[in-house]
């Protein structure tokens, strides 16, 4: 593939992902953020996000297998998680953990279980996506073109 | 406290590179907002909770008034409000509570735009409230502001 269809792909790719609500207006913040001076900004900042995720992703399982659930604990690693993904974006993560958020403060379990596999599956969603966007960047970088802004 | 002649207005001497201290539990938000200061130049240093930022001050629980007669080591310290331990508004209370740092400006940031937090933050002394995320005309805004507090 040429680089101009490359070019082509990785636009109307990010396009989709603002247009599914996967990314929204803040991940564009991020991209502005880039310069010369940080050319893997946006990929520093994602990496983090993917890391610190899945840790909290991992405490809110073991959480919620416990035989007497903290939910004080519970709500602090949604909030973090709120947080990091509304910091860089990732709008259908933070929606979700609005709503789980909610179930902590009722103290429902049900709810929060529901909700703790929603935020996994978005969570999944939304770093395949991202890393397949990342891909398409690199396939244009190797092609010796530049990345459409 | 301080020494002879030295009133000094802590935001006066930065020029155009303005010492930020950076409080966020949140690594992500953390990485964020010092990227966001580099890029209106300043020089940043960042604290992940409360009481580091504190040490970092001077104001560490063990560490006793060494502040005597000297000037902040920042010009401005922006916080996260909701972090564990002490949250950005305790933090903002013992900023003020100092003889040597009450005249640095402290800036809360918040993903709740809840009114009575942010009178509460204002009526303590805090410059500014600023909602979370934090975009680039945010702090620019804020740079302007700092600087036009220094006049």
């Amino acid at each position: 593939m040429d680089v101009v269809q490359l070019q082509r792909q990785l636009v109307d790719y990010r396009a989709s992902l603002y247009h599914e609500a996967f990314l929204d207006e803040q991940f564009t913040q991020l991209q502005e953020l880039q310069d010369e001076n940080n050319p893997d900004f946006v990929v520093e900042v994602v990496s983090l996000f993917f890391e610190d995720s899945e840790r909290l992703l991992n405490e809110l399982t073991k959480a919620l297998e416990q035989q007497s659930i903290d939910f004080k604990r519970l709500d602090a690693h949604v909030h973090q998680l709120k947080g990091s993904s509304s910091s860089i974006g990732a709008q259908r993560v933070q929606k979700v953990c609005i709503a789980f958020r909610n179930d902590c403060e009722e103290q429902n379990v049900e709810g929060c279980l529901k909700c703790l596999q929603q935020v996994k599956h978005e969570y999944s969603l939304v770093k395949t996506k991202l890393e397949t966007m990342f891909k398409l960047e690199q396939q244009i970088l190797a092609a010796g073109g530049s990345v459409p802004m | 406290m301080a020494g002879g002649g030295c009133s000094k207005d802590t935001a006066a001497d930065f020029g155009d590179q303005p010492h930020v201290l950076a409080v966020d539990d949140n690594l992500i938000d953390r990485k964020l907002v010092e990227k966001l200061l580099r890029n209106s130049s300043c020089k940043v240093t960042t604290a992940e909770n409360g009481l580091r930022a504190l040490e970092y001050l001077g104001l560490g629980n063990d560490q006793r008034s060494t502040l005597e007669g000297t000037v902040s080591k920042v010009n401005l310290i922006i916080t996260d409000y909701c972090m564990p331990g002490m949250t950005g508004y305790e933090l903002l209370k013992k900023i003020k509570e100092s003889s040597v740092l009450k005249e640095v400006p402290v800036v809360i940031m918040s993903s709740e735009n809840s009114p009575t937090r942010i009178s509460q933050c204002l009526e303590e002394g805090a410059q500014m409230f600023m909602l979370k995320p934090l975009k680039q005309s945010d702090v620019k805004q804020l740079k302007c502001h700092l600087m036009k507090c220094r006049s």
